[in-house]
Order: C-alpha cells, then structure tokens, then sequence
C-alpha cells in the first residue's frame, strides 16, 4: 500500500470509508508528518489532538454504520487566518499573539462538520499581507522545492497562503484551507506545484476569518489535484446569515459535475498578460495549456481585458483602504497585545501597542490605506480605484460574453529566493500581476501546475471563470491536469 | 503628488502608529514609490463611470428583529467577550484613565 | 407663522443666534443594528455584547430589517423624501467606546432626506405660534459604547452595552432663532417619535441626545462660526446651552476674540459650556463605504407597508380635536402632547360616547375636562400618581357618564373618586348612593328653609348684591349633601328669587 500521507482527500475519504485504514491511522501519519518538518515552518501551532479527535468519531460513525461526510477522516491544515475555537489564532501577527478565540470560523465549521480534523494552524504572511510569506511574525515559511542547480538555497513558497502551500506540497497535509485576497491561493499553489481555488466572491463566508480587504477576501481550498479541490470547496462553500455578502446559492456538486471534456467551450486568451520580457518558461508553458485545451475539445480564442494594466495599482489603493479600516480594531483593549508604556494615555496606548504588534509590511499598507482614504485625496485614489475596478470588472464581462473560461499564467514567474524581493515592496507586489484583476472583479479563478521551468521549479495555470461557474473552471482545471501529468515533488531534506 | 515627512508623520499618527524619526525617515520613499505607481490609474478615463459597490450582484439581506436568533451573534456572553481581554476589571474592559 | 425677534444685546449692538440641532434618537428594536444582543436599558455592564459588538477578529455586520422600518416610517412621520437607495459607510477614528475602530453609519447616501416639521412656540397660542424647521437629512447608525471614569484611580472601564445600538441620526436645517425655538423642536420631535414609536424618547436614559450647533452673527448678516455642545439631553438644557453659548461668542466677539468650530460640552451645574479636550485631535474621519455590507435598496412595497403602519400623527391629531370634536385649539394641544395623554382621551371617550349614547362632540368637552383639569387636581390632593393601580380608563368612565347623564354632580365626581383612590370604598355603590335628585318638590322645600334661614341675605340679593346668588345654591346643595341636580336648583332659586 502506498504511504498514507502520499494519499490526497479524495482517496483518503475513499480508503477510510471502505476500511483500507482508519480515520486514526491517517491522523497518525499526518500527525507524524507535521511534527517531522518543522524545518519548513509551516505550521505556527500543531493540534495533534484535534486531528486525532475527529478521527476518532469518524472511525466510531463509520463503526455505527452512520453516514459519513464528505470529507470524513481527512485531516488538513487550517490557515491561522480562520478562527478556531480553543486554539491560538494570529494572522501570523504578534499583536494577536495569544488570542484564543471563543468562536469557530463558518468555514472551518463546515469542515468539521463534513468530518476533517485539523492538523494545525498554517503559517501565512501576516494579514495576510504578502506574496511570499515573509512577513509573518512567526518566521518565514521554507518551500520545500528547491532548483535543480544543486545549491540550497530556500525559496519561497509564495503568499500569503505560504504555510498552506508548503504543507501541501511537502505531504504534511492532503489538503489545507487557504484565503485570497489578490492571489493568496493561486499564487503559492503555483510556486510549490499544487492546486487551489478561490470561488465566487461570496461563496465561502467570511465569518471569523480575520479580515484583510473585505471586498476581495474569499477563502478556497489548497490541495494536490482538482478532484480533491472540487471535494474541500462543497465542504467549505455555502450561504452564511452571518455575512451579509454570502450568496444565498445552493451549493453545486462539484466533484459529481467533473468532466474534461471542453467540447463546445470557448477558452479566451487575454492579450494583455502577454507582457513584454514575459518570462520564457512561463510563456512556453501557457502555450502548453492553450494546445491541451484545444487536445480537450475546447476553441480557443483571443481576447482583450483592456484594463489589465490598472488592475494593481487599484488594487493596492482598495486592499489597503480597507485594510487600514479593518485593522482599526487592534487596540489592545479588548484582546491581544497591549502595549502600555510609563504615563501612557488611551491614545498612547493605542500608537504603541500598534507599533509593537504589527509588522512593517502591515503599516506600509495601514499607511497607504490611511492616505488614500484622508480628507482631500479620497476620491483621487479611493473613488478613482473603485471605477477603474467597476472597468474591470466590465471588462471581464465583455469577455464572457464569448468566451467560458479564461487561461492565463498563474504568476510572472516561478518560485523566488527567500530574501531575494523584500527590499523592493513594488517588484513583490507585480508577483500578482495576473491574480489579481479576477480578485477585483469577484470570479473564480483556479491555478493548477504545469510543469517545471528550466530550474525544476513548478509553474501554474490560471483559469478564470464567469461568476457562480466554479465548475467550467475546475473542468477546465481538470482537462489541463489530465494533460499536464504533473508527478514532479519536491525532494524530503527536511 | 509626492509626501514628505511631516505628512507620513501625520497619516502615522491619524493610523495610531508610532514610528521613530528612523522609520519615518525609510517610510517617506517607499510610500513615494508606491504613490507614484498607484497614481498610473488617473490616466483611466472614467466619465460615467460608477464606482464598484457590489463585487458580485447581491442584495442587502434585512435580519428579523430577534434577540440571539443565531446565539454565534448574540449577546449575554460577557464571560467570552472578555476572555481575551488584557485588562478585564469587574466585567469592564480597563483602559488609561481618559479624560473627557 | 411666528417671527421670532430673539435678540442678544451686546455692548456693540444686537445679535441674533443661529441654531441647528443634530439629534441622535435611539431606534426601538429588540437587538443591535447590525448583531441580535438585547439593547434593553439597565443591563449588567458587557452583558449585552455580541463577538459582533466587540469588534472581535472576523466578524461581520448584518442589517436589522426593524431598524430600517423604523427609521423609513420617521422619514415619512417628518414628510421626507426616503431614498431607496442608500448606503452604510465607516467613520474612523479610535476611541476607547468604539470597537471597530470605525462606526457603521451613512455619510454619502442617508436612507431618509429633506423633511420639515411644524413646531409651536407658544403653549397658549397653538396655531398662531407655528414655525416651520426643515430637516435635512436622517441616517442610520450605530451608537458607542460607554466609558466610566470614577471607578479607578487610574483606569477608565468600558461598557459595550450600548455598542451598536442603532441610532437615528436626525439633523436639522440652521432654522432655529431662539432658545425657544430650539426646545420647541426637540419637543416637538419627540412627540413625532413617540407616536411614530421608533424611539421610547426617554431622554433621561440617554433615548435621545441632541448635539447643538450655535453660532451668533449680526441679524441679517452670514452666518458666523459655529460651535457644536454634544450630547445634551433634556429640553430644558438645550435652551440653556442656546442660551449660554451665544451668550458666550457674542462677549468673545466683543472682545476682540474669534469663535472657532469646536465640539463642547455642557455642565448642568455651572450652566456653561467648555471645549472638549478628548475632540481637540483634528478629525479626518476617512469615510469610505462599508465592504461588509451592500447597498440598501429598498422596495416600493416596503416603503408602502411603512406609510401604511403610521398612526394619526400630531399635527392632525390636533386638528381633527378641534374641528371634529370641537375642543378648544389649546385643549386639543394639550390632549394630543403625550401618547399616553390621547390614548386615554380616546378610549375614555369612545367608551363615554358607547356607555351613553351621546354623540361624542357632545361629551369630548366633558372627557378633555375631566382628563386636563379635574381629574389632576383630585390625583394632586389625593397624592397619588397618574399610574395609580385604581385609576383605572373603567373607573374614569363611570364617573364621566354618570356626570354627563345627571346622575351626580361633577363635584360629587371629584369627591367619589378621591375617596375611592384613598380608601376602601365601592365605586359603582357611591356613585348609587350619591345620586343626585331632580324632584323640585324636594329642593323646593329645602330652598324655601335656606331662604328662610337666610333672610337679611334675600333682601341684600333683592338690594342688588347679586353675587349672593351661588352662595344660595351652595347652601341648597350643602343641604341636600350634593345630591341635588345643580342645574335645577339653579333654576328654582332662580324663579323664586325673582
Ligand atoms: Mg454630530
Ligand atoms: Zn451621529
């Protein structure tokens, strides 16, 4: 039998329900995959015991003959975004180091109630606020690939689900929860070779998961292939009272509505990603996808997103803006860090603790928010973004109106050096180039690995679908994955 | 439109942060940098052109009236409100005494 | 319509004061705008906080329909345009009371805009004292927590309770011209308010506060700089603080001094504003539309449903008092002044007119004097309270249709229902036995004896004293223990007296 932890959730469900193994036996393995890599810094905490937990009344139902959740006895990692009852939630940030919610996330509530268990809390960058998990306070996330150039140098796993991406692709979990807010799903699933999905805005609730940018915020899955991603999104997805942007949808059988066959799809092509000095390998590999959506049925067509260029900057006005609003609540007087120095007053408190608790890339972004939304510049930046977004967004339906899905790259290039971009914030930000316009407009967009560039370091595909057409992306997302035959995996050296 | 110290001082101190002459002084370029790549969208022409509101179409739900009609956010909980809390006094939150 | 001529005088000359009111009404609802904590007054402090009112990480606000209800059915109470789009939008700013960081409220897109209300300025005169205040706008939004700051030496304690209990923020036009003018419009907008029943109008628990925008400048001149006293609550005040703080621009601007646009408060105590110190932080708010919630739109069929729920409204209340019922524009202003005041009118009175028959324009006069005048002054004697459980509408009425049939005095009514607040006694066996007689034969006889007994006082009221005359039907009805019908011991002595 292969190894526990080689097995993804599709077949981890299938093996616990038809008694391969138990729900406990896969714990264990996973348990003990976790606790074997802290080299990679994935995990903040390990919850060992929620895993096993679960496991065990899955084993228990399964025993009873009681039916069995869709994701009965698979145990993931969790994103430290999520809160988690009882259990330490951070956002990878000092000021709410040691907050221990008294309430559990709705998506990671739906999970238990589907019959995962957690495996621990995912390192990210903090806030979520970076694309390559370096800014989280707890330490830098190590991918586990590393070039084929035989040196050793640590790469990052990309962010901000970079504690997500990394476990994944290091087989400590078969699947992990990840939230993008400009491509925090689709930018580390492509640098560590796995798959992930960000739904329709509104998809997954936001509810108890700490905000970063509310209107671009979407939490989605992170796993090894799409079938598994198609399983974890039923699981996460639904209509939640609670967040009054939950679209009050059913939720579609995804796995059951798999199916490569394009024929009669229109796949788009968006000029203006073909960006001048693209890089070779990911040009070549875009090239690869569009001929296995053609081998797949699909037509393939061009098409123009005009706007593209304009996406990040109005992104880094709308993200920010937000941000520094929504980050407003880390005062130290209701939970988390105080800082409260000699003589202090209220508003010392507050200056301080805020100083002490969040990390410099999270008051580079508080300041810019801050600014852009200040009296006389609001609608210069703030106003101004949020039209060139609705431009967007327009854009994307113009294109739809053709075409089904859109293929993209997931990212301008493969996995970078640890240290090698933090010094210029701007080059970090252009990492997301290609996410982002699908963030701002609310669609789902997927990456699925490619192949490898010519370091041996694993490249994405983006897909972009309609709004509510998670499933034209994951059949899309599918067709390519049967095409791509994607094994490669990063060696163990931790 | 470029910042200078005294502004990043200001936007630090309306964001409730503290930073040192130092940090302000790293601060003032990279914003600038930021600031001056952000300001490429006033070239979009936007003429009639509403700002976003709704990222996808959807309608403000209205919640019925109705005390803990999901107890998740309901009150009567004060033990968890101030389980986290770093200065909870006789079921207050303590902060430095403000003067009014 | 009033104009008002409110004038300070000043060492230099006149000043006219300008005054505009922004008043916060709390909604009533059961739970919060945007979480389903309770918002009930008096509770255990942080015992009625949701994860949601806490600001705790990750939670999401969402709209309480009745909110909304209330504050449509206000707008149209106040004859304002509703906006069937609207939208919420954060204030930032840090504050102790504020957990987000940032209050849900409406800057750009309020839910209700321009409106006017007709106040009166003058008790006696109700409808040749009117003035018309516009309103400019009314938005919804959350209210603050509550900070104590007597409780440790060093440390103030905050109480979320209040935390997101949904405000109605209704700002009016600078219409206002006097102290008088800007208490009659707080009066007069919680009268609206509580007939409407969106805000309790409890001001003394903090239901309704006003903050108030003053500003002085020589009449007829722009106007000048204005101050703004938060949070003042009760009537009263808000004359005062008008009063106090033009007071204090026009001797600033005497001498050689500026206004400047501050927020102050006001201390009851010492009658006189001061500058907040805690506001002094140059506020830019950095209003932005909330990405938690979604733009209000509201349906042609809510807002009828709300039009179609509003009860009869003062103003019409009181007109229909007098030229349906043909009371007396005062009576009917003072009838109409509190819910509690017309409800009791009108069931009083519909059960009046039911019990006897009577056409109700033939005994509204009778029900509005027993309810304005006479019965006060027996609860004034008797020391008892309004709410007193015995005074009850059952009771009233039984001495209301007993009077208006003639089976006993109005005099006798006052008595019977002293007694029957004070003591043990039976009211339907009181009224029985203290009903009056109209047997002339009976008074006949007895006013013969008065005018017997009473001689030199006949020949005084023949001599032309007439004023003798109710000291003879006073004594008639002394005799028959107030049982006698007054009217027709009137009449007798009357024809016996010439
Ligand atoms: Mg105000
Ligand atoms: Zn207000």
């Amino acid at each position: 039998m292969t190894e526990i932890t080689n097995l993804g959730v599709a077949a981890l469900r299938d093996g616990i329900s038809g008694g391969d193994f138990t729900a406990v036996e896969a714990a264990e393995a996973f348990n003990a995959a976790v606790a074997g890599a802290s080299a990679l810094n994935a995990f903040i905490v390990a919850t060992p015991d929620h895993a096993l937990e679960s496991a065990r009344k899955v084993d228990a139902d399964r025993a009873a003959g009681k039916a069995l959740g869709k994701m009965a006895g698979v145990p993931i990692g969790m994103k430290d975004l999520f809160a988690t009852k009882g259990v330490q939630t951070t956002a990878a940030s000092h000021i709410l180091e040691g907050f221990t919610p008294e309430y559990e996330s709705t998506v990671s509530q739906k999970l238990w109630e589907a019959g995962a268990g957690m495996l621990g809390k995912l390192n990210l960058d903090q806030f979520a606020m970076g694309s390559s998990n370096e800014t989280s306070y707890f330490g830098n996330v190590i991918s586990p690939w590393r070039r084929s150039d035989g040196g050793n140098t640590p790469l990052a796993p990309g962010g901000s689900s970079g504690g997500s991406s990394a476990a994944v692709a290091a087989r400590l979990c078969p699947a992990a929860t990840g939230t993008d807010t400009g491509g925090s799903i689709r930018q580390p699933a492509a640098f560590t070779g796995i798959t992930g999905i960000k739904p329709t805005y509104g998809r997954c609730s936001r509810w108890g998961i700490v905000a970063f940018a509310s209107s671009l915020d979407q939490a989605g899955p992170m796993a090894r292939d799409v079938r598994d991603c198609a399983i974890m999104l039923e699981a996460m997805a639904g209509f939640d009272p609670k967040d009054s942007t939950s679209l009050d949808l059913p939720v579609p059988e995804w796995e059951a509505g798999l199916n490569a066959d394009l024929k009669g799809k229109k796949v788009g092509i968006p000029r203006e990603y073909r960006v001048d000095g693209l890089d070779a390998d990911v040009a070549r590999s875009w090239d690869e996808g569009i001929a296995w959506l053609k081998d797949a049925g699909a037509e393939v067509v061009d098409i123009s997103l005009p706007h593209t260029k304009y996406a990040l900057p109005a992104y880094y006005i709308v993200a920010p803006a937000e941000a520094s609003s929504n980050l407003a609540r880390y005062d130290g007087v209701r939970y988390g860090l105080r800082d409260l120095p000699d003589g202090a007053n209220l508003q010392d408190m507050y200056a301080a603790t805020r100083a002490a608790g969040f990390g410099a890339e999270v008051k580079r972004r508080i300041l810019i928010g801050t600014y852009v939304l200040s009296a006389g510049f609001y609608d210069a930046y703030y106003t101004q973004a949020q039209k060139v977004r609705t431009l967007i967004s327009h854009d994307f339906k113009n294109a739809f109106a053709d075409v089904d899905v859109i293929l993209a790259p997931t990212t301008p290039t493969a996995a970078f050096g640890l240290g090698e971009m933090v010094s210029d914030p701007l080059a970090m930000y252009l990492n997301d180039v290609f996410a982002v316009p699908a963030s701002l407009a609310g669609l789902p967009a997927m990456s699925v690995p490619a192949g490898l560039n010519r370091e041996g370091l694993p490249l994405g595909l983006q897909i972009v679908g309609r709004p509510f057409d998670e499933q034209g992306v994951l059949n899309a997302g599918l067709a390519i994955e049967q095409r791509a035959g994607f094994t490669a995996r990063p060696g163990k050296w931790w | 439109m470029s910042i200078d110290t005294a502004t990043v001082a200001r936007i630090a101190s309306l964001a409730r942060l503290k930073v040192t002459e130092a940090e302000l002084e790293a601060m003032v370029p990279e914003l600038n940098g930021i600031l001056a790549w952000v300001e490429q969208l006033g070239e979009v022409d936007v003429t009639g052109i509403e700002p976003m509101t709704a990222v996808i179409e959807n309608a403000l739900r209205l919640r019925a009236d109705v005390i803990g009609a999901d107890p998740l956010t309901g009150g009567g909980i004060r033990d968890q409100v101030l389980a986290n809390a770093p200065a909870a006094e006789h079921g207050f939150f303590g902060v430095p005494k403000v003067i009014e | 319509m009033a104009m008002s001529n409110y004038r300070i005088q000043g060492e230099t000359g006149e000043w006219e004061v300008v005054i505009g009111l922004e008043v916060h009404a709390q909604v009533t609802s059961q739970s919060k705008l945007f979480s389903g904590a309770a918002t009930a007054f008096g509770a255990e402090p942080n015992s009625q906080v949701s994860l949601v009112d806490a600001a705790m990480p990750g939670m999401l606000p969402v709209l309480n329909g009745e909110c909304i209800r209330q504050a449509v059915r206000t707008g149209i109470a106040v004859g304002a345009q509703i906006n069937k789009w609207s939208r919420f939008d954060r204030k930032n700013y840090f504050y102790a009371d504020l957990p987000q960081g940032y209050q849900i409220s409406q800057l750009y897109h309020p839910i209700v805009g321009e409106g006017e209300i007709e106040v009166i300025l003058d008790d006696k005169d109700p409808e040749g004292s009117t003035k018309t205040i516009g309103i400019e706008r009314i938005h919804v939004e959350q209210d603050a927590g509550k900070l104590m700051h007597d409780q440790h030496p060093t440390m103030s304690y905050v109480d979320l309770n209040r935390s997101g209990v949904a405000l109605m923020e209704i700002v009016s036009r600078p219409d206002m011209r006097s102290p008088i003018e800007a208490g009659a419009y707080l009066a007069k907008l919680r009268q609206i308010l509580r007939y409407v029943g969106s805000c309790d109008g409890n001001m003394d628990q903090g239901s309704m506060r006003a903050d108030v925008n003053v500003s002085v400048r020589r009449p007829s001149e722009p106007f000048g700089t204005r101050t703004e006293t938060k949070n003042v609550n009760s009537v009263r005040f808000v004359m005062a603080v008008v009063e106090s703080e033009a007071r204090r621009q026009v001797d600033l601007i005497e001498d050689g001094g500026t206004v400047v646009q501050e927020t102050r408060l006001y201390d009851p105590d010492k009658n006189e504003t001061r500058s907040m110190r805690s506001k002094e932080d140059a506020h830019d708010y950095r209003y932005f539309p909330d990405p938690d919630l979604l733009p209000l739109v509201l349906a042609d069929s809510f807002v009828d449903e709300c039009r179609a729920s509003l009860p009869e409204l003062p103003d019409a209340k009181r007109h229909r008092y007098e030229t349906a019922l043909g009371l007396s524009a005062y009576d009917a202003a003072q009838l109409t002044l509190e819910v509690e005041t017309y409800q009791q009118f009108e069931e009083m009175l519909a059960a009046v007119v039911a019990e006897s028959g009577k056409d109700q324009r033939d005994v509204a006069k009778r029900v509005a004097n027993w309810i304005l005048s006479e019965r006060p002054g027996v609860l004034r004697s008797a020391g008892v309270a309004v709410d007193h459980p015995k005074n009850t509408p059952a009771a009233n009425v039984a001495l209301i249709v007993a009077v208006s049939e003639g089976v006993i005095s109005g005099g006798k009514a006052k008595e019977i229902l002293q007694a029957y607040l004070t003591t043990d006694t039976d009211l339907t066996a009181e009224i029985a036995s203290n009903k009056q007689t109209s047997d002339t034969g009976a008074i006949e006889a007895v006013i013969a004896k008065v005018l017997a007994d009473n001689a030199d006082k006949v020949e005084q009221y023949k001599a032309g004293k007439e004023a003798l005359f109710g000291f003879f039907v006073g004594q008639t009805m002394k005799a028959m223990q107030g049982k006698a019908n007054p009217a027709v011991v009137n009449d007798l002595l009357k024809k016996v007296l010439g």
